[in-house]
C-alpha cells in the first residue's frame, strides 16, 4: 500500500506523518471515517484544494476507503510540538475556547467532540494534536469562507463562522502548542455527548 | 365547476385517453434498452451530462471554452426540464444534425459533428435507455458566453467550416472488426475532439483528423492518433493498447489527465471485442515509420550541462521507481524509455506529470493504481526543465529539451 500512495508522500510524509511545510496536515492515526470523508470531500470536489481535487478525481469508492484504513492506521512519532511564539494571553484564550469554548457566543468547547485529550472520536472527528498553527488557521478559514463543507448539517462550518479572527489565532496557537498525546488513540464511536449534530459523524 | 360540466370532463377524458395512451411510446424491449444503456457508456454522456455530486444526466456541468462557459443540459425524461417530450425522430435529429427539436442550433461542445455518424438503430436504443433514467426536475442553466459568441447563428458559420453530416458507411474492403473500431472511435467515442487539431474558431478540420491538439483551456496536449511519433501507437500491439483504453494501464504507458477521465466513465466499461476493434482501427491509423531524431539539440556546452544537471535529479527523485535507465515497472511505473507522450514535440505532458504527479483512473481491471507524486513543490523551474531536458533525451529518446520557462508557465495550469 504504501508504494501505491507514493504520491501523497511529497506533502504528508511517507508515513502520513506530515512534513516541514506547516500548511500539510498529518493523516497518521486519524480515524479512517474522518479520512475517507476528506478523500471523498477533495475528489467530488466540495473540499477545495486543486492538487488534491486533481489527484483523486477519478478513483473509486472502495480505494479511497482503503487508503483511508491505511493512514489510519500508521502511528509514526509525533513531530515535537513547536515553542509558542505567542503571548501568555493568546495562548490561554485558546485553552479557554478548546476546553470551555465561549458560552456567551454559543462556541462549544473543540473537547466537546474532540475527546478530552482531544484525540478525535471514530468515526468522523479527528484528533486536533500534532497539526501546526498554520494548518488549523486555514482550515477554520476555509469553513469560514466556503472553500472546505462537509455534509449538512456542517457543524464545523457553524462552530468557525462564531469564532473571530483573534478567536481563531488563538486556538490554532494553544493546539499546536500541545505536546503529543501519550496514547494517540480515538474515543469510542458515540462515547461523547456532542453538542451539535454533524453530517458526518453518524450518530 | 358544476355537476355537468365535471360529468362532460369525465366523459372527454374517457374518450381522450386510448389516443393518450396510442401517443405514448411504447414501452421499449429490455434488451434494446441495455443496448442504449451499453452505447450510452461508449458515447460517454454521463461525462458532460452529469455535474460534480449532482444527479446523473440531470446537466448543468460548466465546461469552460475559450469563447465563454457553455452548461450541459438536462437530458433526463423530465417532460419540462429535460427531453421528456423529444421523440425518437428529434432525438436523432439533434444526434445526426446538431439540432433541437425546434430546429435551433446545438452549440458544438455536443459532439453531434462525430455522433452523426451513430446509426439510426442505435441513436434509437440510447434515446430508449434515456427514457428509464429517473426523471430530474432540473433548469437547464444558461450559458454565460461573450460576444459575439453568445450569438447561436454564428453557429451556422462554424457548421459550414467544420460539420459534415453523414451516417457511417462500412468500408467493404476492411474486416468487420475494423469497420465496428472505426464506427466507435469516429462516431461515439468521439475522439477527434481532442486529438483533432482545434483551430482558433473552436473548430477540428477533417483535413487534419486525429493528427493530435493542445486542448483549450485544460493544457493537456492530445498525441496525434495518426503519426507514428507522437502516441507510436503502430508500434503497440493489440493488447497494450486494450490494456491502455480498458484498464487505463499498459506495459507502454498509462493515462492520466483529460483520459483518464474517459477510461473511467467510458472505455473501462465496453467489452472486450469492441475495445480490440477499436485497438485495432486506432493502430491502422498510426502511420509512418520509427520516429526520426529531432533535428535540434541545445549548443553542446550548454546541453550537457543541463542533461547533468537533469540525470542528478532524476537518479534521486525518479530512478526509485522508473529505473536507472528508464525502463519503469510496468504497467503501475510506467517505461520512460522509448516513450513517446514522453518525448513528443509537446512537452506539456511531462512537464505537467512532474509538477502535478497524478494518478491512472481506478477501473475494474486496475482498481488501485499507483500514483505518480507531484514534485511542484519541491523542484524549482530550472530543476523541472532540467530533469524533463533529461528524460526526453536520455537513453534513445529523441525529444527536444524544454525551458524553465516552459516549465513555470504550466505552473499555473489548470489542475481540475
Amino acid at each position: 500500500m504504501a508504494a501505491r500512495v507514493l504520491a501523497c508522500a511529497p506533502c504528508h510524509g511517507a508515513e502520513g506523518e506530515g512534513t516541514g511545510d506547516a500548511y500539510f496536515p498529518r493523516l497518521a492515526g486519524k480515524p479512517a471515517g474522518y479520512l475517507y470523508n476528506q478523500l471523498i470531500a477533495f475528489r467530488d470536489g466540495r473540499r477545495k484544494y486543486p492538487p488534491m481535487n486533481y489527484l483523486l478525481e477519478f478513483q473509486t469508492d472502495d480505494y479511497l476507503k482503503k487508503i483511508a484504513e491505511y493512514f489510519a492506521s500508521l502511528r509514526p512519532a509525533f513531530p515535537p510540538p513547536v515553542p509558542p511564539v505567542d503571548s501568555k494571553e493568546i495562548l490561554a484564550r485558546g485553552e479557554a475556547i478548546v476546553k470551555n469554548g465561549d458560552p456567551q457566543h454559543g462556541v462549544p468547547p473543540c473537547s466537546a467532540c474532540h475527546g478530552p485529550t482531544l484525540g478525535g472520536m471514530e468515526p468522523g472527528i479527528p484528533g486536533l494534536l500534532g497539526l501546526r498553527a498554520a494548518y488549523i488557521s486555514g482550515q477554520l478559514g476555509g469553513w469560514r469562507y466556503g472553500t472546505r463543507t462537509a455534509f449538512a448539517p456542517d457543524c464545523m462550518q457553524i462552530v468557525a463562522s462564531l469564532l473571530t479572527e483573534d478567536d481563531v489565532k488563538a486556538v490554532a496557537a494553544y493546539l499546536s502548542s500541545r505536546p503529543a498525546p501519550a496514547d494517540p488513540s480515538f474515543a469510542a464511536r458515540g462515547s461523547l455527548p456532542m453538542p451539535l449534530e454533524c453530517g458526518s459523524e453518524p450518530h | 365547476m358544476s355537476r355537468t360540466s365535471t360529468g362532460l370532463l369525465v366523459g372527454l377524458i374517457l374518450v381522450l385517453s386510448p389516443i393518450t395512451a396510442l401517443a405514448q411510446p411504447k414501452a421499449a424491449d429490455p434488451a434494446v434498452i441495455a443496448k442504449g444503456e451499453y452505447l450510452a457508456r461508449a458515447g460517454d454522456c454521463i461525462a458532460c451530462h452529469t455535474a460534480r455530486e449532482g444527479k446523473t444526466f440531470a446537466g448543468g456541468l460548466p465546461m469552460k471554452t475559450p469563447f465563454g462557459t457553455l452548461y450541459t443540459s438536462n437530458i433526463t425524461p423530465d417532460s419540462q426540464t429535460g427531453i421528456g417530450t423529444w421523440t425518437s425522430d428529434q432525438f436523432y435529429q439533434m444526434m445526426h444534425s446538431g439540432r433541437f427539436p425546434d430546429g435551433g442550433l446545438v452549440y458544438p461542445a455536443m459532439p453531434f459533428a462525430s455522433y452523426t455518424q451513430v446509426t439510426r438503430e442505435d441513436s434509437d436504443a440510447i434515446y430508449a435507455y434515456l427514457r428509464t433514467v429517473p426523471p430530474v426536475k432540473q433548469l437547464n442553466k444558461p450559458h454565460d458566453l461573450t460576444f459575439p459568441f453568445n450569438n447561436r447563428s454564428l453557429i451556422l458559420g462554424w457548421r459550414t467550416l467544420f460539420f459534415r453530416e453523414g451516417e457511417f458507411k462500412p468500408d467493404p474492403t476492411k474486416s468487420a472488426e475494423w469497420n465496428r473500431g472505426n464506427y466507435l472511435v469516429e462516431g461515439l467515442g468521439h475522439c477527434g475532439m481532442c486529438h483533432t487539431p482545434i483551430n482558433a474558431l473552436g473548430g477540428s478540420k477533417q483535413s487534419q483528423a486525429f493528427e493530435g491538439g493542445l486542448i483549450p483551456m485544460q493544457n493537456w496536449y492530445a498525441p496525434s492518433l495518426t503519426s507514428n511519433k507522437e502516441t507510436g501507437l503502430g508500434d503497440w500491439t493489440i493488447e497494450e493498447i486494450v490494456d491502455y483504453l480498458r484498464k487505463g494501464v499498459s506495459a507502454k504507458g498509462a493515462v492520466y489527465g483529460p483520459m483518464a477521465e474517459v477510461v473511467y466513465n467510458s472505455l473501462q466499461y465496453l467489452n472486450d471485442d469492441d475495445v480490440r476493434a477499436m485497438a485495432v482501427y486506432l493502430k491502422g491509423l498510426a502511420q509512418g515509420g520509427p520516429p526520426e531524431k529531432a533535428s535540434t539539440a541545445l549548443p553542446s556546452a550548454e546541453s550537457s550541462l543541463l542533461l547533468s544537471f537533469g540525470k542528478s535529479i532524476y537518479d534521486r527523485d525518479c530512478a526509485s521507481c522508473h529505473g536507472a535507465t528508464g525502463q519503469g515497472m510496468p504497467p503501475d511505473y510506467p517505461p520512460l524509455a522509448g516513450n513517446q507522450s514522453i518525448q513528443m514535440v509537446s512537452a506539456v505532458n511531462p512537464i505537467r506529470m512532474v509538477l502535478n504527479g497524478g494518478y491512472p483512473p481506478g477501473t475494474s481491471g486496475n482498481p488501485m493504481p499507483y500514483g505518480m507524486p507531484p514534485f511542484a513543490q519541491k523542484l524549482s523551474d530550472d530543476e523541472v526543465a532540467a530533469v524533463v531536458t533529461y528524460i526526453r533525451t536520455a537513453w534513445g529518446n529523441r525529444g527536444e529539451p524544454v525551458s524553465a520557462r516552459q516549465a513555470n508557465e504550466l505552473r499555473a495550469a489548470t489542475l481540475n
